[in-house]
């Protein structure tokens, strides 16, 4: 089955990038068909494995502060800044429709 | 045995900082590092100098020159994962293993080439270029190429690292430093090893701390060790591994350094031969060697036996999977507010995360994420993203079934072929590579387990070829040990390098220092 148009522009929406141009739609084509390899294996009564470490206790430290105070080094990355604020853009402005945005997507 | 030299007097470590320096210099058309830490370097030598002097080294690393790849954080140097999105970027911490390898007076000397964000088997899917395989300058291709026509640049002939720590495989195996660290998710480090004929050590996960390496897959992702012998890669392995605080997903058992015992009698050894890895594509020359090795154990006295991994050709669809669906979360932290590259685009914030996504990554970054998400899509999370956990089960449980069976360690190829030439490389797409190239690799990332390329001999055009041993879980002593032991057995040639313009002669032919233990 091929992929629609729309679950292509709902995947630039939760992804935050683009397919650019239809080079990387069949890409995504390939590694579904590629995927469905899986549906091969029977895996009835299997459960999922989340970690090689499962059968481990994870660690957890006590909640102690052990270190901090590096607002200097950790806003020296950031472009926009002020005072020790990240400075962002609106936020409450939604990512334009498909009808309106630059994507490769819109001609098809 | 540097580390001899070094207590011993015969040479300072601001002098083998120097050389290798000028090494690196020389062998720049390698591109295997993207960042030289020239002034720091020469600061770390002269200190290690002064430690010498005063009879306390801090141990067998102190003054020994290494190479870290650029995924892991560094301070105070520039730390691009060979991307757009992070280029320019200063790291303020430096990773745990990096921090390990600093204690213990080890000079770093840069950071090396990979694939972008690690994606990739070829290293040459970065930003900065790819990285050539130093054989593709060895006395021993050459001779073995088909010479055509004079004006055919013999430049345009070179063959790839393989990917993607392609930049340490290239450094260690030029003689550039002494040891790399690298990363492994599906092969990382192992594949390069095998191509550029040093050893790669994929540890089993959760020896050693993943913090501040930057992440692919949180379940699968290990730093690599990549050395020029098995010794060196125990040394190393000895100063890193142990509980982390700051990496959660480090085991808390105590770990003892060891060093490798010179093993003899290996009639109490059994050897598996999982027969899945006989697969197609597989080229004559590595079956031949792999069953050349076995024949090797065999008559040593060992029990060499065949077992059957029934589910490794899924591991590759599982590993796509998997990989791509905690690409996608990972790769979620670049927006480009905190750290590294941001778009001019101002409109909102989703508009100028989408524009710096779209900027930063390449095709193959970009193409992992959108596969990731898909994945992740409520319609297919039960289809794909929880059934590719179950397989991820069932493939781990192929080998704790043949390790319970009495097998100690399992002996495979580690790749299809030797090295390609760049530009039959590169007629095949990123994604159609590491499906390939991943397949002997990948399986033991699945299950957590320690492997190690071990170089074994050259193939008909000259160019190196490994052999992969698979390990039980936080067994690495035993692996290694046996590692040496098949080292010893198969006496990999040096490579002799030519072309090397303006560098100090001695380093190569000083067969001497080649290793550090």
């Amino acid at each position: 089955q091929k992929v629609s148009v729309e679950v292509l522009d709902h995947l630039e929406h939760l992804a935050l990038v683009d397919f650019r141009d239809s080079e990387g739609v069949e890409r995504l084509q390939k590694e579904m068909e590629f995927a469905d390899q899986l549906h091969e294996v029977n895996t009835d009564g299997v459960e999922p494995m989340d970690s090689v470490l499962e059968d481990r206790c994870l660690y957890l430290r006590e909640d102690d502060v052990t270190e901090g105070n590096c607002t200097k080094e950790l806003l020296q990355n950031a472009r926009e800044k002020v005072e020790e604020y990240f400075v962002a853009p609106p936020g409450n402005i939604p990512l334009p429709k498909l009808e309106e945005r630059d994507t490769f997507l819109q001609g098809s | 045995q540097v580390s001899a030299a070094l207590k011993e007097g015969r040479v300072t470590p601001t002098e083998l900082c120097q050389q290798c320096l000028s090494l690196i210099k020389g062998t720049k058309f390698l591109n295997a590092y993207i960042t030289i830490a020239e002034e720091t370097a020469l600061k770390q030598a002269a200190a290690s100098e002064e430690r010498y002097k005063r009879g306390q080294p801090l141990g067998v690393l102190d003054g020994i020159p290494i190479a870290v790849k650029d995924n892991f954080n560094t301070a105070g140097i520039e730390t691009t994962c060979a991307s757009n999105m992070l280029r320019g970027y200063i790291s303020p911490y430096n990773a745990t293993v990096v921090q390990k390898l600093l204690d213990q007076g080890a000079v770093l000397l840069g950071k090396t080439n990979l694939d972008e964000f690690a994606m990739g088997s070829g290293s040459t899917d970065g930003v900065f270029g790819p990285v050539r395989n130093p054989w593709s300058y060895s006395r021993q291709y050459k001779e073995k190429s088909v010479p055509k026509s004079h004006s055919e640049d013999k430049e345009s002939n070179w063959v790839i690292t393989g990917g993607s720590s392609g930049g340490s495989a290239a450094a260690v195996s030029s003689f550039t430093c002494f040891a790399a660290l690298g990363s492994d998710t599906g092969g990382s480090t192992r594949n390069p090893a095998a191509h550029c004929g040093v050893v790669g050590l994929k540890p089993t996960y959760g020896l050693i701390s993943r913090h501040g390496l930057i992440p692919l897959v949180n379940s699968m992702d290990v730093p690599g060790i990549l050395t020029r012998c098995v010794d060196d890669a125990a040394v190393v392995l000895g100063s890193l591994a142990g509980h982390d605080p700051k990496d959660s997903t480090t085991i808390q058992d105590n770990f003892k350094p060891f060093e490798l015992p010179n093993l003899t009698d290996v009639s109490k050894l059994s050897i598996g031969i999982p027969k899945e890895y006989h697969v197609p594509g597989l080229s004559g020359e590595i079956l031949a060697l792999w069953s050349k090795a076995a024949d090797l154990f065999q008559n040593a006295g060992a029990k060499v036996v065949e077992v059957s991994l029934p589910h490794t050709r899924y591991s590759i669809v599982c590993y796509h999977v998997l990989c791509t669906a905690e690409v996608a979360s990972n790769m979620a932290r670049f927006d480009g507010l905190e750290y590294g590259h941001r778009s001019d685009m101002n409109k909102s914030t989703e508009s100028m995360y989408a524009a710096t996504r779209r900027e930063g990554f390449n095709d193959v970054v970009r193409g992992r994420i959108l596969s990731g998400n898909y994945f992740l899509l409520k319609q297919n999370y039960e289809k794909y993203f929880v059934k590719a956990q179950k397989v991820r089960r069932l493939i781990a449980n192929d080998f704790v079934k043949v390790f319970r069976s009495g097998v100690d360690v399992l002996l495979t190829p580690t790749t299809l072929s030797d090295a390609a030439p760049y530009k039959e490389f590169i007629k095949e797409d990123n994604r159609t590579r590491s499906a390939q190239d991943d397949i002997l690799t990948q399986a033991a990332n699945m299950a957590g387990l320690p492997a190690i390329n071990v170089p074994t001999a050259l193939s008909e055009r000259g160019l190196p070829v490994g052999l992969q041993f698979i390990g039980r879980s936080f067994q690495e002593e035993q692996l290694l040990t046996v590692a040496k032991w098949f080292e010893k057995q198969v006496q990999f040639p040096m490579i002799q390098l030519e072309e090397v313009k303006g560098h100090d002669r001695d380093v190569f032919q000083h067969k001497k220092s080649a290793s550090f233990s």
